[in-house]
């Protein structure tokens, strides 16, 4: 990552496999991974510098073999970094996520970074064999694991929920040498924290409300890199909520809200309340829905408070259509990045 | 208009008969709404692990998604110990933060001494508030005075019972409407 050139400007899809709300359509899983691979290339068409996809195990989604649709989005674009957002540690085995990882970062010629979370959901828990009440231990240890492996080229390593690995040399390895390894963290400081402690990248992922509230936990994150020895000035960050911009603020919101509400109904089992939604409005809420000038201001306030050094941007959930994608790339990249760029670089 | 009653213990008579008695009294005076009881002694529910509720399987999954699915619930509850039921406070737990939101909550208890008269006070509605519920104020409290083989036979309690269904009913009627009025401004 290199600060000079300003906030890197990403975007992710959890791989959701949604209607359209608006016409109550489907389309197939098949049409869906091939508009992900589309929309990521788009993204490196439009000169964004993150594209990264998610891995969840139930109904509404369609990327459970997230490395994979990573790998062909790595042979169709050229400059983008390729990530996951995030993929489920704690569930895998950190060997075999090194190997498909390293091997993304090879064929994409040194692009490839690993999200590594807990998932908010737990069906995949049964559906891979494992046992819940270990979510957290699961989590820690299977983490722990893939940054040893990221970091020696042999690794000598024991643990409660995976075989031992004795002088295990784990190949092949990436371009670099290592991979960017980031701790997914949900809104709230307790899992920030452990990332601040073990001086990992963290990936902070926000869903709505006023952007101060996530300053605390950008702020605990920090202070617990300095206490446990860590230059939290080394330490990217990394923001990822809702985005999307159109002509109007009103028509933006329009556009938005059904997918968001029906999308997290089938989600999350909860839709999301139009009240808290008009919010999403106000200059101060982190949800960067609007026109392009309001995103702008969004993004450089958010980049003064939280001093992170990307921004991710999900526009896709909820069965959005594929040219309302396309057509949220061209407002980024006729508008919003060059403006972002230009304000964040260091002059 | 969905109304789920819930008879929150699993062992006694008393709560059943006293949701059974108003969820007949809703069907009966509000025929167009659709009302079901969930009697917590017919379900096998695990304690809550926390996990999204959607992730629960059987009858926790039932249970847990027609109380998602209510445009109004009633609660009854019998006073154990100065508070409710575990298996009361298990649903709470078993349920999203804001399970509650653009929901009207109304209660029923059923108690064994007059002494207990606050606990719904304490210790109900701060966790349904806690929860994003429009509570419904007065509730109706019964005495096990006031029932006899396994029936209700005080009149206040049927009168008391009749206006808590009617503010529910009305409730609900008037926070739906409110609520969309709200929405249809907001244009988008």
């Amino acid at each position: 990552m290199n600060p000079e050139k300003g906030l890197e400007f990403g975007i992710y899809t959890l791989g959701d496999h949604l209607a359209d709300p608006t016409t109550g359509k489907r389309i197939p899983a098949q049409q869906r991974l091939k508009e992900i691979i589309e929309y990521a290339k788009l993204a490196d068409q439009a000169g964004l510098d993150y594209f990264s996809v998610g891995e969840s195990h139930q109904s509404y989604f369609a990327t459970q073999a997230h490395s994979v649709v990573l790998a062909a989005i790595a042979q169709a674009t050229e400059n983008i970094k390729i990530g996951s957002s995030s993929t489920i540690i704690s569930t895998s085995d950190p060997v075999r996520v090194y190997e498909d990882f390293s091997t993304i970062d090879l064929l994409s010629g040194g692009r490839a970074e690993i999200v590594a979370g807990r998932a908010s959901r737990i069906g995949l828990f049964d559906l891979l064999g494992y046992d819940v009440q270990d979510y957290e231990a699961l989590f820690e240890e299977k983490f722990d694991l893939l940054r040893q492996i990221n970091e020696n080229d042999v690794v000598n390593w024991s643990g409660e929920f995976r075989a031992p690995l004795r002088n295990a040399e784990v190949i092949p390895r990436p371009q670099e040498g290592s991979l960017p390894i980031w701790r997914a963290v949900g809104g709230s400081p307790a899992s920030a924290i452990k990332a601040g402690y073990a001086g990992v990248p963290m990936f902070m992922a926000h869903l709505g409300g006023p952007a101060f509230v996530f300053k605390r936990t950008v702020d605990a994150y920090r202070e617990a890199a300095e206490r446990g020895g860590h230059n939290p000035a080394e330490l990217p960050v990394a923001t990822a909520g809702f985005f999307y911009a159109a002509e109007t603020t009103q028509q933006a919101l329009r556009e938005m809200y059904p997918h968001i509400n029906e999308g997290m109904k089938r989600t999350n089992g909860q839709g999301f309340p139009k009240q808290h939604f008009a919010q999403g409005a106000d200059p101060h809420n982190i949800i960067n829905v609007g026109s392009p000038q309001e995103i702008i201001e969004k993004i450089l306030y958010q980049h003064e408070m939280f001093g992170h050094q990307r921004y991710i941007a999900q526009i896709d959930f909820g069965g959005v259509p594929f040219e309302r994608l396309e057509k949220n790339i061209e407002l980024i990249a006729t508008e919003i990045l060059p403006a972002v760029k230009k304000h964040t670089a260091k002059k | 208009m969905k109304i789920v009653g819930i008879s929150g213990s699993i062992i006694g008579s008393k709560t059943k008969i006293a949701m059974t008695h108003t969820m007949n009294k809703i069907k009966d005076n509000y025929s167009d709404a659709e009302v079901s009881l969930l009697d917590l002694a017919d379900y096998e529910l695990p304690f809550s692990d926390g996990r999204n509720y959607l992730d629960y399987t059987g009858d926790a999954a039932h249970v847990l998604q027609t109380i998602m699915d209510a445009d109004a619930l009633i609660i009854g509850t019998p006073i154990f110990q100065a508070s409710i039921p575990a298996t009361l406070k298990n649903i709470f737990d078993l349920l999203p933060v804001n399970a509650f939101r653009d929901k009207v909550v109304s209660i029923v208890v059923t108690a064994g001494s007059a002494k207990h008269y606050l606990i719904a006070e304490q210790q109900i509605k701060p966790i349904l508030a806690y929860m994003k519920a429009q509570v419904v104020q007065t509730y109706v409290f019964i005495e096990a005075e006031d029932f006899l083989n396994k029936e209700i036979i005080n009149d206040d309690v049927f009168f008391r019972i009749e206006r808590l269904v009617e503010d529910t009913v009305m409730l609900t009627d008037t926070f739906t409407r409110i609520r969309e009025e709200k929405e249809a401004s907001y244009d988008f």
